[in-house]
């Protein structure tokens, strides 16, 4: 915990101060709790009526339908955007002017751009203009295209992060550019990369539920259908909320987890900008923290 | 237009309230307030914003809070970004020296004084550029109120294109007011990161 940072061992006096403020802030936290749950009680939403549902294997069955859509449609942009966010980079890093020019226009353009507004032009609009793919690939297009330009930034600076020094090493005992890349400068830059991809990950797995929107069967979806047809919206929302929880928790766990081992591994830090902690973390999210 | 403008500044104004409040509440010495903060963060990040989003406009009328769809899609947006402004805020105050909470608190100040006085000032200008993607994320996640049919700019975006079948100059459009705000933005936090930022 942080708290170590501002405020060294207490005395006796800050200590009993702690102890009330922790006694009153508690309390009103408990408060506060009893207070929703007061709430939900007395509208019905607490009866087991509402949550019997769950118990059902059936219910289950459906959403983890929902559930395997999701997790597919994430996998299915992640491969490819992966392949694809690397060439952007590579492209933006090239010494060739005009691929320069437009590996960096693809990019600005799509970064810039809510993931929302182009699933509903690959969803909606690409059909009209005579393109036949199913709805499954429409959205993993769109999730893959905005996912390649975000992800082309984070292996640019990766490969940006890395001493000059090594590429310099390369060249000078004789490797071509893209032998210095592959072999010298990519395994470094991947390897410092991967909490920030992890990162990615979830948030690409969180966006995936905008494709609810365009009413595309993945979890968000059929927690809906399942919450009309059995009446309970809430309890219904609720499990699908804590659906993508556990899933993202435990990523996000995984990140850190890459995260510190990796910052033992190498003093440099893994993309750590110059000794701000986490701020790399937070700035990769922060970049994309859509959904 | 206008509204996605304005529902973006609302729910920044939110966002940068609860942050500096969880935030806050993440480094005191109290422990149950480290443990709702931590608790908030973790749960409201690991959930997707449309989720939220539709969790609270099909819930809260459940139990007889009736707002707008408007009104929620600013709360909703204002409490997700809030969560992610929480630890930007949280790495800034790390970053600040050890010394400069030592010496503050030698000079007899109480917690919350260290924290607004001494530390908040510097960590802020730290995470200038962080905070500014946030910004300019939220520009696009507001997008997202269209999940409840707030008439925002991807909303009405689309149904243009229900009217006119135009799917490409409608989009493109579209995109366009987009990056009209959001590339801006990322030159105005540039100008700002070099006026205030301090580098570490």
């Amino acid at each position: 915990m942080t708290g170590v940072v501002l405020a060294d061992e207490l005395g006796p006096r800050a200590r009993r101060r702690v102890r009330i403020a922790s006694v009153a802030a508690g309390v009103v936290l408990l408060a506060l709790v009893a207070v929703a749950l007061a709430r939900l009680e007395s509208k019905d939403q607490l009866e087991w009526e509402k949550w019997e549902p769950f118990t059902q294997w059936g219910v289950w069955r459906f959403l983890l339908q929902g559930l395997r859509q999701t997790l597919q449609v994430a996998a299915a942009a992640m491969v490819l955007a992966l392949s694809v966010g690397m060439l952007l980079a590579l492209g933006r890093l090239a010494r060739n002017g005009p691929v320069r020019w437009v590996t960096g226009a693809f990019v600005e353009f799509f970064r810039g751009v809510p993931l929302l507004l182009l699933i509903f032009f690959t969803y909606i609009g690409l059909p009209r203009y005579g393109v036949n793919i199913s709805g499954f690939w429409r959205i993993v297009l769109a999730l893959f295209v905005y996912n390649a330009a975000v992800l082309a930034e984070i292996f640019r600076a990766g490969i940006l992060s890395l001493d000059r020094g090594q590429s310099e090493a390369a060249s000078a005992i004789g490797l071509p550019y893209w032998g210095a890349m592959r072999l010298v400068i990519l395994p470094q830059a991947i390897r410092r990369m991967v909490p920030a991809l992890v990162s990615q990950v979830i948030t690409l797995l969180k966006d995936t539920s905008l494709a609810y929107i365009v009413s595309f069967q993945e979890l968000l979806r059929h927690g809906k259908l399942n919450g009309e047809f059995f009446r309970n919206p809430l309890q219904s929302y609720f499990v699908v909320a804590l659906m993508f929880i556990a899933i993202n928790f435990t990523l996000s766990r995984l990140a850190r987890r890459l995260e510190t081992r990796q910052r033992r591994r190498y003093s440099a830090g893994a993309m750590a900008v110059s000794g701000v902690e986490d701020l790399a973390v937070v700035q990769a999210q922060g970049d994309s923290p859509t959904k | 237009m206008a509204r996605t403008v304005t529902l973006t500044l609302l729910a920044w104004v939110l966002a940068s309230a609860i942050g500096l409040t969880v935030a806050a509440f993440r480094v005191s010495p109290v422990p149950p307030l480290r443990v709702a903060g931590a608790t908030y963060v973790e749960t409201v990040r690991n959930t997707p914003l449309t989720v939220l989003m539709v969790f609270f406009f099909f819930g809260l009328p459940k139990v007889g809070l009736l707002y707008s769809a408007y009104v929620t899609a600013v709360v909703v947006l204002g409490g997700y970004t809030g969560a992610f402004v929480a630890e930007t805020v949280r790495a800034g105050i790390n970053s600040v020296g050890k010394g400069q909470a030592e010496a503050a608190r030698s000079l007899g100040l109480t917690f919350p004084q260290v924290l607004r006085i001494v530390i908040l000032p510097q960590a802020l200008r730290t995470v200038v550029a962080p905070l500014g993607n946030l910004f300019i994320a939220l520009t696009k996640n507001s997008s997202v109120a269209a999940a409840i049919s707030v008439l925002e700019l991807s909303e009405t975006a689309d149904r243009l294109n229900n009217e006119t079948a135009r799917a490409i100059p409608v989009f493109l459009g579209a995109a366009f007011f987009y990056l009209v705000l959001t590339i801006p933005s990322g030159w105005a936090v540039g100008w700002l990161e070099r006026k205030v930022a301090i580098k570490r």
